[in-house]
């Protein structure tokens, strides 16, 4: 049986001064689905989870969340903007424009002050958020002088302090040494035993089996495939065609040179 | 080396970044203003620099200035803390700005060097533009060194400053050492790029490029601080875990600073 949807796109378009980023996108989210969106860079799935966070409105088409109507006159009612963004939350993919308080507990604590959360509740959210993340340690250092995986982390927990219905990642894996980048895939894996909405956008193919049910694969601002990630890892085509992967060119014990695609998904049975 | 002078400037200015950590340091210190109410601190400390500047006197200024060098004592900020953050700095432009008027204001010879004639009044003009520049830099240190930054917003947003005027604020606080960090970054990968020495104009044709280049990546940048806040519910206002409870010591303070500042406008009228 099919969940409601949390999100449902119609013919959505967004441009960046004439050029277009996202060209008539139509699409559904279930609740409690892990998305990833896959593309290459510049194909539009960045300015796709600031449509879903309503942090753009489409220049044409329309957004529904829960059913409701994401539209740009609705976020002047701030009880409408109070509850939308406490149950979506987006982590950006550079941590440096999430960071902005003084210290990593006032980072933490700052969007539910902003939604006006009681304030022992927010003493009690802001320290369960620190334990998941495991940076309990670092609260009280300045955000900006911490390094890549500690920043991401604060801002992972700069967002999972208000447990969102729905979690909007974007390139959650990005610059990251591989022990950060596992640690984070793990703690994500981790987090709402399932029952949450993720929708991840990343081009790292890599993590696609572990943090997603569904997939769509964007070009250039379209919709371009979706389906398992079983089905899209294995079409080599398709990810040819969409810049996920590439063709490698190499030699083989000095003779002959040897040309096929190149990718590293894994999967552990 | 000439080449390296804007390189050496963005470094320093990289390095307020370390200033702004020791004053948010300083400003959880035990000194005396830190005891005091962020609001009335923000009421007293303005009244005392609209003092300064509407004053007549330099007696009064000097007053003025004597008594935020025994609060900034008494508040434990080091003055040659002091002078290298705040009375230099301003020294050299108030300096550069008065510098001319000692020579081009018309009025009695005070002083004859070699020739050149500085006029009793330049000279007053003078010490009095510095002197007023170098107290109310004082007063603005005392607020900024011994109130944790958010409390200060918060403040100002009690005497009902527009909430646009303290987003700006509570942005740029962060924002500028994001700025600074990637510009000084720019200019170290353009560095490790050059080979020899430039002739000075392809250096000012880069450096004029590499200006452009920033202001571009400032306003995207700006425009994703902007969004990050807002997609944690940020709206202008500025809640916090701290809530302002003035106590009766800070009444006595309050009565204080109304003493001094009516008898410096009554005194330097």
């Amino acid at each position: 049986m099919r969940n409601a949807a949390v999100f449902e796109l119609k013919d959505v378009s967004y441009h960046y001064d004439g050029l277009a980023a996202l060209d008539g996108i139509s699409l559904a989210i279930e609740s409690g689905k892990r998305v990833a969106l896959l593309g290459a860079n510049g194909s539009g799935k960045s300015t796709l989870l600031r449509l879903l966070d309503a942090l753009y409105f489409p220049d044409s088409g329309s957004i529904r969340f829960q059913g409701q109507p994401l539209e740009a006159s609705r976020f002047d009612d701030e009880l409408f903007a109070f509850d939308f963004h406490r149950r979506v939350g987006l982590v950006f993919q550079n941590p440096d424009v999430q960071l902005f308080n003084p210290t990593v507990f006032d980072e933490v604590a700052f969007a539910p002050l902003q939604l006006q959360l009681p304030k022992d509740e927010v003493l009690h959210r802001v320290n369960q958020a620190l334990d998941f993340m495991e940076i309990g340690d670092l609260k009280g250092r300045p955000p900006h002088r911490l390094s890549g995986g500690e920043k991401k982390r604060v801002a992972l927990a700069s967002v999972l302090v208000l447990d969102p219905e729905v979690l909007l990642l974007d390139e959650p894996t990005a610059a990251l040494d591989p022990r950060s980048q596992s640690q984070i895939i793990d703690l994500l894996i981790g987090w709402g035993d399932g029952s949450k909405t993720v929708i991840t956008a990343t081009h790292d193919l890599g993590l696609v089996e572990d943090i997603a049910d569904e997939c769509f694969v964007l070009q250039r601002g379209k919709i371009a495939a979706a389906g398992n990630p079983d089905e899209l890892l294995r079409n080599q085509v398709l990810l040819e065609q969409t810049n996920l992967i590439h063709s490698h060119r190499h030699r083989h014990g000095g003779r002959s040179i040897h040309t096929h695609a190149h990718t590293h998904p894994h999967r552990h049975e | 080396m000439r080449a390296a002078f804007i390189e050496r400037t963005l470094a320093s200015l990289l390095a307020a970044s370390e200033h702004s950590a020791e004053a948010d340091r300083l400003a959880s210190a035990g000194g005396v203003l830190q005891k005091v109410d962020a609001r009335v601190k923000l009421a007293g400390l303005f009244g005392l620099l609209m003092v300064v500047v509407a004053s007549h006197k330099l007696r009064v200024i000097g007053c003025v200035f004597v008594l935020s060098l025994a609060l900034a004592w008494w508040s434990q900020l080091r003055m040659k803390r002091l002078a290298k953050w705040v009375w230099m700095p301003v020294l050299f432009f108030t300096g550069a700005i008065a510098f001319p008027a000692l020579f081009v204001t018309s009025g009695q010879a005070a002083i004859k060097i070699l020739g050149i004639v500085v006029t009793d009044r330049g000279l007053r003009s003078t010490t009095f533009l510095i002197s007023r520049a170098e107290t109310a830099a004082t007063l603005s240190a005392l607020l900024v060194f011994t109130t944790p930054w958010p409390w200060v917003l918060k403040a100002l947003r009690t005497f009902q400053c527009p909430v646009v005027a303290v987003a700006i604020l509570g942005m740029t606080y962060r924002y500028i050492f994001v700025m600074l960090r990637i510009a000084s970054e720019m200019l170290e990968s353009r560095r490790s790029r050059a080979v020899g020495v430039l002739p000075p104009a392809e250096r000012r044709r880069l450096m004029a490029s590499t200006v452009g280049v920033l202001l571009s990546k400032s306003i995207q940048l700006s425009g994703d601080v902007h969004l990050a806040m807002r997609a944690r519910g940020f709206r202008g206002e500025t809640y916090l875990l701290h809530e302002f409870r003035a106590n009766v010591a800070d009444r006595y303070w309050l009565a204080g600073f109304a003493v001094l500042v009516a008898g410096g406008f009554w005194w330097g009228r």
